[in-house]
């Protein structure tokens, strides 16, 4: 975190004082970055809206705008229609912290060769990475649900996580992270002291590229909990859930119960936005690190 | 070593004991820390390889393969040759799903493209006061789902009690049945990728204008250049990479749009006479509503095919419009 902060301060920015005048910032400016502000809050709020009022509250002219007292009522339905969805809660929960473990450590050890590593062939093995990430991720869909169902795993948490253990874009992105934050003097100095690549890896690579690490995890975590075609396609048992799921399932219980819909969607959307109000400035910063600039 | 390998290769100078070596045009990685031994680089990239050729390649490749088959989920596996696709270029339904998807892919990029520059070059603003909130707060609609946000556009645009109907009402205009139109049911799509990605495209221009030198602007600015110029003479023409990547991610993204119709839907139809069905929800319906497999995997080849020309049109579009600096 305090890195975040010490980063966030030596962006190049003008004494205040010195601002010239076409740089001053304009109130239509700021009234857009509210109107923005507005709109990207405002569906969570409805969401709560909704889910607090109950479905005859919202369908009326014109409708509620404040929260109801019936949230608890909405949020014991959810729990009366699909018991197990704190155990899909759960399931996200795990699947996703494999995920990114997994996706962290393999794509920091490839990416590191990538970038700090001579070998043959190495230059194809890259091309190789970001042209895979150029195709359809649904090209393969099919034979990759046989090749699940073959290995006995339908049903199970592991189709979510067996598949997802590695990706191009991990590898990608961490080639890029170590190449730009870990000099090649470092590196050199050390193998000059006697460390062989594990150690070189271990004492130099690893500590410097922490914050990006993270924050690559937290995206992998991210795109699992939200991941939705899949699961779907690979799960059946209400047990084996993830979250997505289990609110897709209350979709298809009952006609249009917008108030148990949403129900369900705050809940599986609450713990991403606590998570977010501590993790989002990093997040912030592992996307503007990751652009294309220029 | 390094100057060793220089003389080697090297016609021209002898290598300046000042300067330091050129790269090696030889070397497999020319950023590459020689002094640590490169071997190990199999050994660490070999789980990425080792899976990806497992769960990634071996499935798209297996996939080119039965979309030669008359395939089902039963067990009828018979080669047809070619016949998938024949049949795919008759059929209407693919037809609908392709323009569909184009038309929902430009009612989304384009407003996208706008208001992420815009968005950005205000945050780009060294007067902004509290832009680490601003910056945090453009990247929320992105971490949510795709299924609770179409849960909630889904009912926001409503016929009845949607609140953008309500707004149009009030406005003393009809409502619009925003999911059985063709052209609404698209900008309803449209709405919640513009929605979820508006914020994150804004962050990348933003640091990639972040990158562009300050002199730059001193000069333009020495030059008369008002803001509207600097934005124009300066910051769009430094865009052009970011333009064309933001365009190619977007882009194969957009072509493979799924969710967003298959929940607004309810069903992998994309609507009662499919006006908004698209290739990706027609591929999962003949695999798992159908079972037609081997169709189903000629639809991804096609998808695959016009994500590429797309992506290349767009390649060059960006090059033009953005100024070809050459």
């Amino acid at each position: 975190m305090s890195n975040a902060l010490a980063k966030e301060q030596t962006l190049p920015r003008p004494p205040k004082n010195k601002t010239p005048k076409w740089q001053k910032m304009s109130f239509m400016g700021y009234f857009a970055l509210v109107l923005v502000t507005f709109l990207s809050v405002f569906p969570f709020y409805w969401m709560f809206i909704v889910a607090s009022n109950g479905t005859e509250e919202i369908s009326k002219i014109p409708p509620t705008l404040v929260p109801g007292p019936r949230f608890f009522t909405v949020i014991s339905h959810v729990y009366e229609v699909l018991p197990q969805f704190n155990q899909a809660l759960l399931n996200t929960v795990y699947v996703g912290t494999i995920v990114a473990v997994a996706q962290v450590f393999f794509s920091a050890i490839a990416g590191f060769a990538f970038a700090k590593l001579n070998f043959r062939g190495q230059r194809y093995m890259v091309l190789f990475v970001i042209l895979t990430m150029m195709l359809p991720s649904q090209l393969g869909i099919i034979p990759l649900f046989m090749l699940i169902g073959w290995a006995g795993w339908i049903d199970t948490l592991l189709a979510l996580i067996v598949p997802a253990l590695v990706t191009a874009f991990g590898v990608f992105w961490m080639r890029q992270v170590i190449d730009a934050q870990v000099p090649n003097e470092l590196l050199e100095s050390a193998s000059i002291d006697g460390a062989g690549v594990f150690r070189a890896y271990w004492s130099i690579v690893l500590p410097i590229i922490r914050q990006s690490s993270f924050v690559l995890g937290l995206f992998s975590f991210l795109a699992t909990w939200n991941d939705f075609l899949w699961p779907l396609l690979v799960l059946n048992t209400p047990e084996n859930f993830t979250a997505q799921v289990a609110v897709n399932q209350l979709k298809s219980s009952y006609a249009i119960d917008y108030a148990l819909n949403m129900g369900g969607a705050f809940l599986s959307t609450a713990p991403l936005l606590v998570l977010f109000i501590f993790v989002g400035r990093r997040l912030v910063r592992g996307v503007m690190d990751g652009a294309v600039k220029g | 070593m390094s100057q060793a390998t220089v003389a080697k290769t090297g016609k021209s100078k002898p290598p300046s004991p000042w300067k330091p070596a050129k790269p090696n045009k030889k070397l497999n990685n020319p950023n590459a820390v020689l002094s640590l031994n490169g071997r190990w680089g199999y050994l660490f990239t070999a789980p990425f390889f080792v899976m990806f050729l497992i769960f990634g390649l071996a499935p798209i490749v297996y996939s080119v393969y039965i979309a030669f088959f008359n395939w089902d989920a039963l067990g009828t596996q018979e080669f047809i040759g070619m016949a998938n696709f024949t049949e795919l270029v008759a059929d209407d339904r693919f037809w609908n799903a392709l323009v569909n998807t184009l038309d929902i892919w430009l009612l989304s990029t384009i407003p996208m493209l706008i208001m992420s520059i815009g968005l950005a070059a205000i945050l780009h603003n060294p007067s902004l006061r509290g832009s680490t909130f601003w910056r945090t707060i453009l990247l929320v609609p992105n971490i949510t789902s795709v299924l609770a946000i179409a849960i909630v556009f889904g009912q926001l645009f409503g016929r009845d009690f949607g609140m953008i109907n309500i707004i149009i009402g009030a406005l003393g205009f009809e409502h619009v049945d925003f999911i059985q139109g063709t052209t609404s049911s698209h900008i309803a799509i449209a709405a919640m990728i513009v929605w979820r990605w508006t914020g994150y495209n804004a962050l990348i221009f933003l640091a990639a204008m972040l990158a562009i030198p300050g002199e730059l602007y001193e000069s333009a600015s020495l030059d008369g250049a008002n803001k509207w110029k600097q934005f124009l003479y300066v910051t769009l023409p430094s865009l052009r990479n970011t333009i064309t990547f933001v365009l190619i991610v977007g882009t194969i993204g957009g072509l493979q749009v799924f969710a967003e119709p298959l929940i607004l839907g309810g069903s992998y139809n994309g609507g009662d006479s499919g006006q908004f069905s698209t290739l990706t929800l027609f591929l999962f319906d003949q695999a798992f509503v159908a079972y037609k497999w081997g169709y189903a995997a000629a639809i991804g080849i096609m998808i695959t095919f016009i994500v590429a020309i797309v992506s290349i049109i767009n390649f060059f579009i960006t090059r033009k419009l953005a100024g070809d600096g050459k």
